[in-house]
């Protein structure tokens, strides 16, 4: 059991918080903590904070342990909890939110999960569409896991699954310039 | 029955099946899928988990383009039709949302067209009734789960399509091609996504308990409407069969099991390209069963008893 001291806790990191609430347009009082959201989880298995804990701890201002926990990055974005919530509590967007703040600081608790969406980024900057067997293949040599799932490869080639010339866009340059203007543009 | 036809990364890869029969089924019945010229990816989860801007922008340059076409857009993947979804109501939502996007596009984009899932546009009435009128085999009682998943149906504000935890436009397609559902419970539960390659532990315990649930409620094949799903129960099923040698049932696209009621090979639209053998279950469903064992089958009298004892229930609690 985790104890708390709520005096200190609820004034701590008002700003930060609120900048996610922003963001996501959740308004964290809305949680009346009953738990459907992390009864109903598919990942709560696997997850240090579960969902509720994770909008409790923020209520609380305890900004720290949130962003430390690997939740927000195992959350699969599923919208089970925000379907199944009584006041629509838009977790999945409060999840992303953190996550995303979380990158900026350097904070990647879960590196195979982070890897695999740089890369995928990295797969339409240069394709404009995404390439699996590109994607597998660095994914794989990145991450170290040089064996994973590398059983498929031959089903996968041989059924002309994966091919290793990539379809791309025509017009790469315009992929490419939105990709831009999004990333080097500022996280708005 | 015409529509902007945005295929998805998956169609030329690991989902090339569902390109395949979805082609078939709609020359079939008679609808027009125009391909989206020079489309792109739709940015899927990596988009939405590292920036909003270009959650939005990837999926409505692809929007933009259907737009000049004049036509709404049909899409058979979840993940690119919730990301489209997306789009479209963000961009509806406030002129500001619309010129943002429009700024990051340099491309004109007002959100006039709609998206819809493939499923969506062949589960309405007029695309029933054409299936139905081209019906050449059907799949005499193939037993099916019907796996929606999670994007197909969630958030229900965005995607506006069936129920949220008990859909029913896929077990109505499969009813109608002679096929039978069965009631299970896991229709809209998340397969785990990319959790398979990049927490794989998580992911499996995930795919474990679903395709548990579809067998245990008499399953004898998963249909589902997703490439992801596809991909993840399709490939992972040996692996589960190795834990629980009772989870071995092929897994389908809808579209491959309608395409074979209506008449196509099961190679013609590639599932021998499967990775757990599915040729022979769509193959068998086909041929139609000796009367004799139909009937033998068929329970008369213990359905007569427990309707009986049913009223005798039903009329001692009233």
């Amino acid at each position: 059991m985790v104890v708390v001291d709520l005096t200190k806790a609820s004034a701590k990191n008002k700003s930060v918080i609120g900048d996610m609430q922003a963001k996501s347009g959740v308004n964290l009082a809305d949680c009346y903590q009953c738990g459907k959201c992390s009864a109903g989880c598919p990942v709560a298995l696997a997850m240090d904070l579960q969902p509720r804990e994770v909008i409790r701890y923020m209520q609380l201002g305890m900004w720290d342990e949130v962003l430390k926990a690997r939740t927000p990055w195992l959350c699969a974005t599923c919208q089970t909890c925000v379907t199944r919530c009584p006041h629509q509590v838009d977790l999945p967007s409060l999840m992303e939110a953190v996550r995303q703040e979380a990158k900026k600081k350097g904070i990647t608790p879960i590196k195979e999960l982070n890897r695999f969406n740089d890369l995928f980024l990295n797969n339409i900057r240069y394709f404009g569409k995404s390439h699996e067997m590109v994607l597998m293949g660095l994914y794989n040599f990145t991450t170290g896991h040089l064996m994973q799932d590398v059983w498929s490869a031959p089903h996968l080639y041989f059924n002309r699954k994966i091919r290793i010339r990539p379809h791309m866009v025509k017009d790469k340059a315009s992929v490419r310039k939105i990709m831009a203007k999004c990333l080097e543009g500022g996280n708005k | 029955m015409k529509y902007a036809y945005y295929p998805g990364c998956s169609s030329a890869g690991s989902g090339v099946e569902f390109e395949l029969s979805s082609r078939f089924v709609a020359k079939k019945i008679g609808m027009e899928l125009i391909e989206t010229p020079d489309w792109n990816c739709c940015g899927a989860s990596a988009a939405h988990l590292t920036n909003h801007d270009l959650s939005i922008a990837l999926p409505a340059r692809n929007l933009a383009l259907a737009e000049d076409m004049d036509l709404d857009v049909a899409v058979p993947c979840a993940a690119c039709f919730g990301r489209m979804k997306t789009a479209v109501k963000y961009v509806r939502e406030s002129e500001k949302n619309q010129k943002h996007i429009e700024d990051i596009l340099e491309i004109p984009y007002k959100a006039k067209n709609d998206v819809y899932c493939l499923l969506d546009v062949m589960s309405r009435p007029e695309a029933m009734e054409a299936i139905k009128a081209n019906i050449a085999k059907p799949l005499n009682g193939l037993k099916v789960a019907s796996y929606y998943g999670c994007l197909l149906v969630r958030p229900a504000g965005v995607v506006q399509f069936d129920d949220t935890e008990n859909p029913q436009s896929m077990d109505k397609l499969m009813e109608l091609v002679g096929a039978t559902p069965v009631e299970w419970a896991f229709k809209t539960e998340c397969c785990g996504a990319s959790h398979q390659v990049s927490v794989p532990k998580v992911g499996r315990e995930i795919i474990y308990r679903l395709l548990k649930n579809a067998v245990s409620n008499g399953a004898e094949a998963i249909v589902t409407a997703c490439p992801l799903c596809m991909l993840n129960l399709d490939m992972r099923m040996k692996e589960m069969s190795r834990r629980d040698p009772r989870l071995n049932i092929p897994v389908y696209f809808f579209t491959e099991l309608l395409a074979m009621a209506l008449g196509s090979g099961a190679k013609a639209i590639g599932i021998n390209k499967h990775f757990f053998p599915a040729v022979e279950v769509a193959e068998k469903a086909l041929i139609p069963k000796p009367v004799e064992e139909v009937s033998a089958k068929k329970p008369v009298k213990p359905i007569a008893k427990a309707k009986q004892e049913n009223t005798k229930n039903g009329g001692e609690t009233a």
